[in-house]
């Protein structure tokens, strides 16, 4: 197959196309596909991603919120003791929350979940490792597209 | 998404199937068939007004939530004579079917405070915005409650479809990427014809009508080239230099964006949006605001509603329903009202955590839909400079910069002084990352990437007022958002009444994010709760 081929150009086109089909054109359509790793959060370190992520619900000082429903308070919060819980939160979301391990890595997962469990009167000292992440990712999981 | 359009690229290619890749490339079968998937291209399901018929004889109904879903059921209720009642828990009707306006002031979860500084008669719809001509029971409310409507424009040949990674960053005239894709697709093609490469899959004859129209369609010259000159100008790109009058009147024609550039820039992907079933024109708004809608409503069944009500538990025997709110304007103190049925609109961002006895499929359909992040930002500037200088006149630019849309207002063409537009209107992950930033700094970044399109923004930009969905306080989040799986597994648990409860609201129908579906989604359970009441 010739690489330069318009047409290759093309049906690959048509591949990025769909699966970032994006924003107000399919808000009704599927929510789930491949994602592909422009369409992933570039932020790197758990601070840089919890302020560019989770602090957007859960608050810059991470007290959560409330409305008519509520954000859950991340501060001195005893479900964080044992790091596969939020690890699980975090790649697969939760009710309302949607997942986010279609657009981190391993490694960005297990940095944000690390920097909430260090910080915010938080203080477990047992840090998630990249592959802990890695084991509890379902293989070929469609996850939610975000819009 | 479809997996058979996202797997990539075909490992080969028969000649055979090139009519097809090129339909593909445009977007349409790729898209119709996403779309059959889900059951989209369906028409709406609306057969006229609803009529409940029989008697309900003072059967109550307690109606949760005063947007869309929550009034017509109120409205339609009402009318066939039950006794109703509707907790809401803003202060105002119409739930995400709003408006902000210069003087309102917007308070996010956080407490992040603004105060919109917009000139008199000038506003952005922070939700809903837009009507399509197909969405017939919205049409139908409007048409019933008097709200006038005018047009949307959705597309627009002269506004911009801009790649930071393409042509520089330089932002290309929508109709300057249509021409060009239609133009050189079609040479392509014509050219694949000509040297017989198509012949086991057209005949003879089909060769000659397939020819005239890729002629025609891709405005190629009389020997199927597509190129620069008066051909491409006037069937579609348009000039470097206008037709005019006089001695001087000759235009000059434009030069086409060179094939392979175009087709590695991904601009032609945006030219399919407006196409989309769901943005056909014609496209309707409401005159002066889409909270035109819920002030019809509100006239209506206003008396009805109970607001500031944050509900706290909603319950149900063999006989009735229980439903306790704090009522916030009495400080949060506890109240209950009890009802023989209970509608309940309330989105299931925040009715996932209230306390419910209903059955495990109902619950667990509440428990399953995560709710979309989505920004729109208004911005306002001192001159209507996008018409003034740019010669565009409604429409969005699409952009992968982070904003995504840029939309420009579709009424008060030509008139002098200050306009709004929508700065940015924007999902995913861009959309996360806006809603973690202060409201003033989402108008500044706003402010900071529109420049890269439009530079007169940094002379002209006067204010601006952003809305992050994840942080609107009766929501938490913009919609519903369904997979396949989660529609297979849950959607009918959604759906069913379960006892004495009935859900309704966009999250229960097929539309997500519009209106029509909270409206179809409200109609269609009322109509079968009615047939309990009334059937025994």
């Amino acid at each position: 197959m010739i690489r330069n081929n318009p047409f290759h150009v093309i049906l690959r086109m048509v591949a990025i196309g769909f699966a970032a089909s994006g924003p107000g054109s399919m808000a009704a359509a599927d929510s789930a596909g491949p994602i592909p790793p422009s369409a992933r959060f570039p932020q790197q370190g758990g601070q840089a991603l919890y302020e560019a992520i989770c602090q957007g619900c859960h608050m810059p000082d991470a007290e959560g919120a409330k409305g008519a429903g509520a954000y859950p308070a991340l501060t001195a919060n005893k479900k964080l003791e044992e790091g596969g819980y939020p690890v699980h939160l975090v790649v697969y979301g939760q009710k309302a929350m949607p997942a986010f391990g279609g657009f981190l890595s391993d490694e960005q997962v297990a940095d944000v979940v690390n920097y909430i469990r260090t910080h915010f009167s938080n203080n477990y000292d047992t840090p998630v490792k990249p592959d802990d992440v890695k084991a509890i990712r379902q293989p070929d999981y469609n996850y939610v597209k975000l819009d | 998404m479809n997996d058979e359009f996202a797997s990539g690229y075909a490992p080969a290619m028969s000649r055979r199937d090139l009519l097809s890749l090129i339909g593909a490339a445009a977007g349409s079968s790729a898209m119709y068939q996403a779309m059959i998937s889900l059951g989209y291209a369906a028409e709406s399901h609306y057969s006229g007004a609803i009529k409940l018929e029989g008697n309900p004889t003072a059967t109550s109904v307690l109606i949760l939530g005063a947007g869309l879903a929550g009034m017509v059921a109120a409205l339609e209720l009402r009318k066939a004579g039950y006794k109703v009642q509707v907790l809401e828990y803003q202060d105002r009707a119409g739930g995400r079917s709003w408006t902000l306006r210069g003087g309102d002031s917007y308070i996010e979860l956080g407490g992040f405070k603004q105060i919109c500084e917009f000139d008199k008669g000038l506003y952005i719809n922070p939700g809903p915005w837009r009507i399509p001509y197909h969405h017939r029971a919205l049409l139908d409310y409007c048409k019933r409650l008097n709200v006038a409507l005018e047009p949307f424009i959705q597309i627009n040949f002269n506004s911009y479809l801009h790649s930071n990674s393409a042509f520089d960053g330089k932002p290309q005239r929508y109709r300057h990427v249509m021409s060009d894709f239609y133009g050189h697709i079609s040479e392509l093609l014509a050219k694949a014809t000509n040297q017989g490469k198509l012949d086991d899959a057209v005949t003879k004859e089909d060769k000659e009508i397939l020819l005239e129209a890729l002629k025609f369609w891709g405005s190629l010259d009389k020997d199927y080239a597509y190129k620069e000159g008066l051909i491409a100008s006037y069937f579609g790109r348009g000039f470097d230099k206008e037709p005019g009058g006089g001695l001087d009147g000759a235009p000059v024609p434009s030069k086409p964006l060179a094939r392979d550039d175009l087709l590695r820039s991904g601009l032609w992907r945006r030219l399919k949006n407006g196409l989309l079933y769901e943005f056909q024109h014609t496209m309707f708004q409401p005159v002066g605001g889409m909270d035109s809608i819920a002030n019809a409503f509100q006239r209506e069944i206003g008396s009805l509603i109970r607001f500031n009500t944050r509900v706290t538990e909603i319950k149900q025997s063999e006989k009735s329903v229980t439903v306790t709110y704090e009522d916030l304007s009495q400080g949060g103190t506890l109240s209950q009202v009890t009802a023989d049925w209970c509608l309940c609109t309330i989105p299931l961002s925040v009715l996932s955590q209230i306390k419910m006895n209903v059955g495990s499929a109902m619950q667990a359909a509440i428990d399953a839909v995560p709710y979309a992040p989505a920004v729109k930002v208004g911005l306002q500037f001192k001159r209507r400079f996008w018409e003034e200088d740019d010669a565009i006149y409604g429409g969005v630019t699409y952009t992968d910069l982070p904003v995504r849309q840029i939309s420009y207002p579709s009424t008060d063409f030509h008139k002098s002084g200050k306009g709004v537009m929508l700065g940015a209107y924007t999902f995913g992950t861009a959309a996360v990352e806006f809603t973690a930033m202060r409201p003033e700094d989402r108008v500044k970044a706003t402010v900071g990437y529109g420049a890269q399109i439009h530079p007169q923004y940094k002379e002209e930009f006067e204010n601006g007022i952003a809305v992050a969905w994840h942080r609107v306080p009766w929501t938490l989040g913009c919609y519903g958002m369904w997979t396949v799986d989660t529609r297979k597994q849950h959607y009918k648990g959604l759906c069913e009444i379960d006892g004495r409860i009935a859900l309704a609201g966009e999250h229960a129908s097929y539309l997500p994010a519009w209106q029509e579906g909270a409206i179809l989604s409200s109609l269609d359970a009322i109509s079968r709760l009615h047939k309990r009441v009334v059937g025994g």
